[in-house]
């Protein structure tokens, strides 16, 4: 018997703590963002009059002064859009009328008016001060009180009420569990509007094309790629003559930018309107009052407990604002979490009754974490006031109801399915990080010179790779069985080797700064065993030519869930084709082939290797030469969708998410009562992230969550008076945590690869964003003694809550 | 956020500055750092006519030391001011001050006097000239004429200097050598504008009574307030007497209110600030003692 030579491995990279390929270029100046990019000639450039009313009805715009101005090419109103384009979709059936633009009325500052399209921004702006408007001020509707009350005006008359979606969801014996309960802990929480604040702003640059009837629109849009479909059908073209283009580079987004489709129809109408191309880079003052922001939500729960603590079922009573209109993806604000509503506890009763209610405030949609702070800030309150009604220890209230290790995947009653955890162990791991006893310790004896210190708890389930198909269940059954169900979440990936052997994947991912091309380098040198220099990884998207589902883009934390996975079967293809032609090459069988080292090695023997560049090039110059059947050339394309994701069912069951990570995060935190300011002394968090892809990355998503929540738990809120006029629209009166206000985090893991996603990772990206307001929340009440925590806790809040 | 049309000047002197500044009169903005100006122009909460550039004056940019005072420049930048050992020195309430100034970005474009010009009472320079009793050198075409830090802030971002009048420099008076000094503020984040701040110089005698005590709050009003103190002089620096005086510079102050803070709110803070600031400066034997 011949003894096989010893196989050759590839070096392996999914894991390392690779620095970002991203880098020399972002840190140099070199990135490419929208407003870098010049890709039509004779572009004009657009600015945008905004309503400075909350809630008006617009009795006549007169634009004769604006045109008049020299350089200015035309002037586009709400009229003329409403003409040319159709509403956009959402996903309810009230008929909510959605246009970019004002068409009769006004229903929130900041929205806009009118768009001038002149030879530079300068004289845009200067045409703004000539458009004469008339308005008829009406009863503006800003809080969610107010919108609920029956005789509030409505914004939207044709859906005669400001309630503009409700439904209601049982799951478990409910009543059963109310009535066996030995306590009813229930309380009421309104959780605040804030947003999200990237560097760069919207932009857009868009060219009607009218020979071909014809949209190209670049625009730093984050996907979904679904709102393409949604785009198409407002600017009335079918799909293929609309051509969204996002640039190579995104100055970061966090959910705001999928927002941006709107204005990718106003300016592509603006376009269409004025004969040119047109820009529109939006400002700062037109991000923080007309861009997107996270629902305020008014939430009371219901928890029906045992004396030892144990949850025997829920109530969720949701009101969710979503401000003026109903924008898709909503209302996904009340259905994201949906499915993971009991989060990381065994529930098994639970009962929702959802409302969606309009006001005269900035419209909603993706947000960090989106509607998991909402949701979480509920429910962990609840788990804290549980223990303290019932005086029992919070640890021993958190423990007796987590899901324990033995139950995963957990099937929760509204339907998503926890693929992996130990819950118990990540709990622990947090409590011994945090050194939880000296914490006590710590606290308890600022208490006794008279200072008040808390300590805060919560446990976050952070879903990622959001199905397709869970916003259907805001339709009732009828209404959805008269639509095909949706299911799943795909994402498509290429690879290509020229005949030089060079390598390029095209994402379909639109990133913005979340280091995908990094992460894909790694995925694809570990599969087919060469460097990752030498990988070239596209990210910007062409719809025209990109692979792209309607599910591509960048949100619900789904790259490492979803799109690396296509990654890898699209590199598994390579390489198998790759390895096909080799093995005939050195005529062996298949399965003797490795890949390592830029080389396809036949039985470990590395005198006998063949480049993978003359693989490539063979493919290319002499397809005869290839294995029968073979197709020349080497251009792989993969769609991978999760297969667990299935449509939502009969009982209104749904698994909105790919995979579940978890969170536990601790703090202490002090109270200055003289001066409400909230010093946070320390802070743990830990997470199981499944397996993670690169350790640098996941840092970069756990600290990056991390200031956001705080934002969320500090400072960020949209202000808006009883008039509707926006109080924070500069970055002078909103505040955003800087630097400076980011205390230290001590980060650790509990990691249990998810079984349902090929490469084991899960999403990372916003847990911290879900965790942060309510951990600080329940410390400020447990320093206070105060039930009714108020977001955010800036300094005149607290003291007002002290003084109380 | 761009700005509306406007004429644009760049004096090669300060006697065409001033020229320039007397033809156009309120028409005319005069630019220094622009930390201030150039914001409120792309917004277009300002729309001047014109712009008068003073980058170009570079007589403009020294800092000297004269009858006693450190007199500063109308174009020496925030930031050169504090990486002046010998500034720092003479004027130790810089050091303290200047760091609370914005951001060092800011600083290395903004300028003590453009502060001064724009009177915003929240900022920390028109409290530091307060709380010091220093003046500003003003020129006009008309001639020259120094104005005492209580008689240049006249409300909310508004001066007692004529349309036509440039403030030339600062003047700064060098510390005695037993003086202290003390800047504390509130500010929700590192280099915003403070919600109030707070200053003092105070100067103890041999017994360790208060032989001098200037106590000045910012964002409590629409100027700068130097709080009235003459009557702890001779005295002891005890707890009573903080109380006294935070209890009086809270009650003193007439502070705005807005969504980031209710008036209440903002004397509270000054009551805080006041009480925490003075009781940092009792020296320590006393503190010991009491």
């Amino acid at each position: 018997m011949i003894e096989s030579p010893a196989r050759t491995r590839p070096r392996r990279w999914i894991g390392e703590a690779v620095p970002r390929k991203e880098d020399p270029a972002l840190l140099t100046g070199a990135g490419r963002f929208i407003d870098d990019l010049d890709p039509f000639p004779h572009t004009h450039h657009a600015a945008i009059l905004r309503s400075p009313h909350a809630h008006a009805r617009i009795l006549s715009i007169d634009s004769t002064r604006a045109m008049a101005l020299e350089g200015v090419k035309a002037v586009l109103t709400g009229a003329r859009v409403a003409e040319i384009s159709k509403p956009f979709h959402a996903g309810i059936t009230e008929p909510v009328h959605f246009y970019p633009i004002a068409v009769d009325k006004v229903r929130y500052v900041g929205e806009p008016v009118a768009v001038v399209v002149a030879k530079d921004r300068y004289i845009a702006e200067d045409a703004l001060e000539l458009i004469d408007v008339e308005y008829e001020r009406l009863a503006p509707v800003v809080e969610i009180d107010r919108a609920l009350a029956a005789d509030s005006l409505p914004l939207h008359e044709n859906v005669g009420s400001n309630v503009v979606h409700e439904r209601s969801f049982t799951y478990g014996e409910v009543d059963a569990a109310f009535a066996a309960a030995e306590e009813v802990v229930e309380a009421t929480f309104r959780f605040p509007k804030y947003a999200s604040t990237p560097i760069e702003t919207y932009g857009v640059i868009a060219q009607y094309q009218r020979g071909t009837n014809t949209y190209a629109i670049h625009a730093n849009f984050q996907g979904p790629f679904v709102l393409h479909t949604l785009l198409a059908s407002a600017l009335c073209v079918p799909g293929n003559r609309l051509r969204i283009l996002v640039p190579p580079d995104i100055g970061g987004s966090f959910g705001i930018k999928a927002l941006l489709y709107p204005y990718m129809g106003l300016i592509a109408l603006a376009s269409k309107e004025s004969g040119v191309p047109v820009k529109w880079i939006e400002d700062r003052l037109e991000h923080l009052c007309a861009s997107s922001s996270l629902t305020d939500r008014l939430t009371h729960v219901q928890a029906a407990v045992l004396r030892d603590g144990t949850i025997l079922a829920l109530r969720l009573d949701h009101v969710d604002n979503v401000g003026a209109y109903v924008r898709a993806p909503e209302p996904a604000c009340l259905y994201r979490m949906h499915g993971t509503s009991t989060g990381a506890y065994r529930i098994p009763a639970l009962a929702i009754h959802n409302r969606l209610v309009t006001t005269n405030k900035l419209p909603t949609g993706l947000n960090r974490g989106y509607g998991g702070q909402e949701h979480y800030f509920a429910l962990e309150r609840t788990i804290a006031l549980i223990a303290k009604r019932l005086h029992l220890d919070r640890l021993d209230v958190v423990r007796r109801n987590l899901v324990r290790a033995d139950e995963f995947p957990y099937h929760a009653p509204a339907g998503s399915v926890l693929d992996s955890g130990d819950y118990h162990t990540a709990f622990d791991e947090a409590l011994r990080l945090a050194g939880y006893q000296d914490l006590l310790a710590t606290r308890d004896r600022a208490r006794a010179q008279g200072r008040s210190a808390g300590i805060g708890l919560a446990c976050v389930v952070e879903p990622s790779g959001s199905s397709m198909g869970y916003i259907t269940i805001a339709l009732p059954l009828e209404q959805r069985k008269k639509s095909l169900p949706k299911s799943g979440a795909a994402e498509a990936v290429t690879i290509a080797l020229d005949p030089s052997g060079a390598i390029t994947v095209r994402l379909g991912t639109a990133p913005q700064g979340q280091g995908h091309q990094t992460v894909t380098a790694q995925i694809v040198a570990e599969e087919l065993g060469v460097t990752l220099e030498s990988i070239e990884v596209v990210a910007e998207v062409d719809t025209q030519t990109s692979p792209w589902t309607i599910a591509s883009g960048t949100y619900s934390s789904r790259f490492a869930p979803i799109a690396a996975v296509a990654v890898q079967q699209a590199a598994r293809k390579v390489a198998m084709k790759l390895r096909t032609i080799a093995a005939q090459q050195c005529d062996v069988p298949l399965d003797d082939i490795d890949l390592a080292d830029g080389l396809a090695i036949p039985r470990g023997d590395r005198s006998k290797a063949i480049p993978l560049k003359r693989l490539a090039g063979l493919a290319h110059w002499n397809p005869l030469a290839l294995p029968s059947g073979m197709e020349p050339g080497v251009y792989e394309t993969s769609y991978y969708s999760v297969p667990i994701l299935e449509a939502p069912d009969d009982l209104d069951r749904v698994n909105s998410s790919a995979v579940y990570g978890f969170v536990v995060d601790i703090c202490l935190i002090e109270v200055d009562r003289e001066t409400g300011k909230i010093e946070i002394q320390r802070y743990v968090s830990v997470h199981d992230t499944g397996r993670m892809l690169n350790p640098l990355l996941a840092e970069g998503q756990i600290r990056g969550g991390f200031a956001h929540g705080l934002g969320g738990a500090l400072m960020e809120e949209m202000v808006y008076d009883e008039q509707g006029a926006l109080l924070s629209g500069t970055f002078v009166d909103y505040l955003c945590p800087t630097a400076a206000e980011i205390p230290p985090l001590t980060i650790g893991h509990v990691d249990t690869p998810s079984p349902f996603s090929p490469l084991g990772a899960k999403g990372i990206g916003e847990g911290n964003s879900m965790s942060v307001p309510v951990t600080i929340a329940n410390a400020v009440a447990d320093a206070l003694g105060i039930d009714d925590i108020t977001l955010p806790l800036t300094p005149r809040r607290v003291w007002e809550m002290v003084q109380r | 956020m761009k700005p509306a049309r406007f004429d644009y000047y760049l004096p090669a002197t300060l006697e065409e500055a001033l020229a320039t500044l007397s033809e156009l009169g309120s028409d005319g903005k005069v630019l220094a750092g622009g930390q201030s100006l150039v914001p409120m122009l792309n917004m277009r909460i300002a729309q001047p006519a014109a712009l008068i550039d003073i980058n170009g004056l570079v007589d403009l940019d020294a800092i000297t030391c004269e009858h006693g005072a450190l007199r500063v420049g109308a174009m020496v930048r925030q930031a050169t001011l504090e990486r002046s050992g010998p500034a720092l020195g003479q004027v130790p309430l810089l050091a303290q001050a200047l760091p609370l100034v914005g951001h060092w970005q800011t600083r290395n474009r903004g300028t003590l006097c453009g502060s001064l010009a724009h009177a915003d009472p929240s900022a920390e320079l028109p409290l530091l000239l307060s709380v010091l009793n220093g003046s500003v050198e003003v020129h006009s075409s008309r001639g020259v004429r120094t104005v005492a830090a209580r008689d240049l802030f006249v409300s909310f971002f508004t001066t007692s200097l004529e349309a036509d009048e440039l403030i030339v420099a600062a003047y700064l008076p060098i510390a005695p050598a037993r003086r202290r000094y003390a800047f504390n503020e509130f500010a929700q984040r590192h280099g915003d504008f403070a919600l109030v701040s707070v200053a003092c110089a105070v100067e103890f005698d041999e017994q360790g009574m208060l032989a001098h005590l200037t106590l000045a709050l910012g964002g409590a009003g629409e100027v700068p307030l130097v709080v009235e103190a003459a009557d702890a002089l001779g005295r002891l620096l005890d707890r009573e007497l903080i109380a006294a005086l935070a209890e009086r510079a809270s009650t003193a102050c007439d502070p705005p209110s807005d969504h980031h803070a209710s008036a209440a709110f903002r004397r509270q803070l000054v009551r805080t600030l006041t009480g925490r600031m003075l009781t940092a400066l009792v020296p320590q034997e006393e503190a010991a003692a009491t």
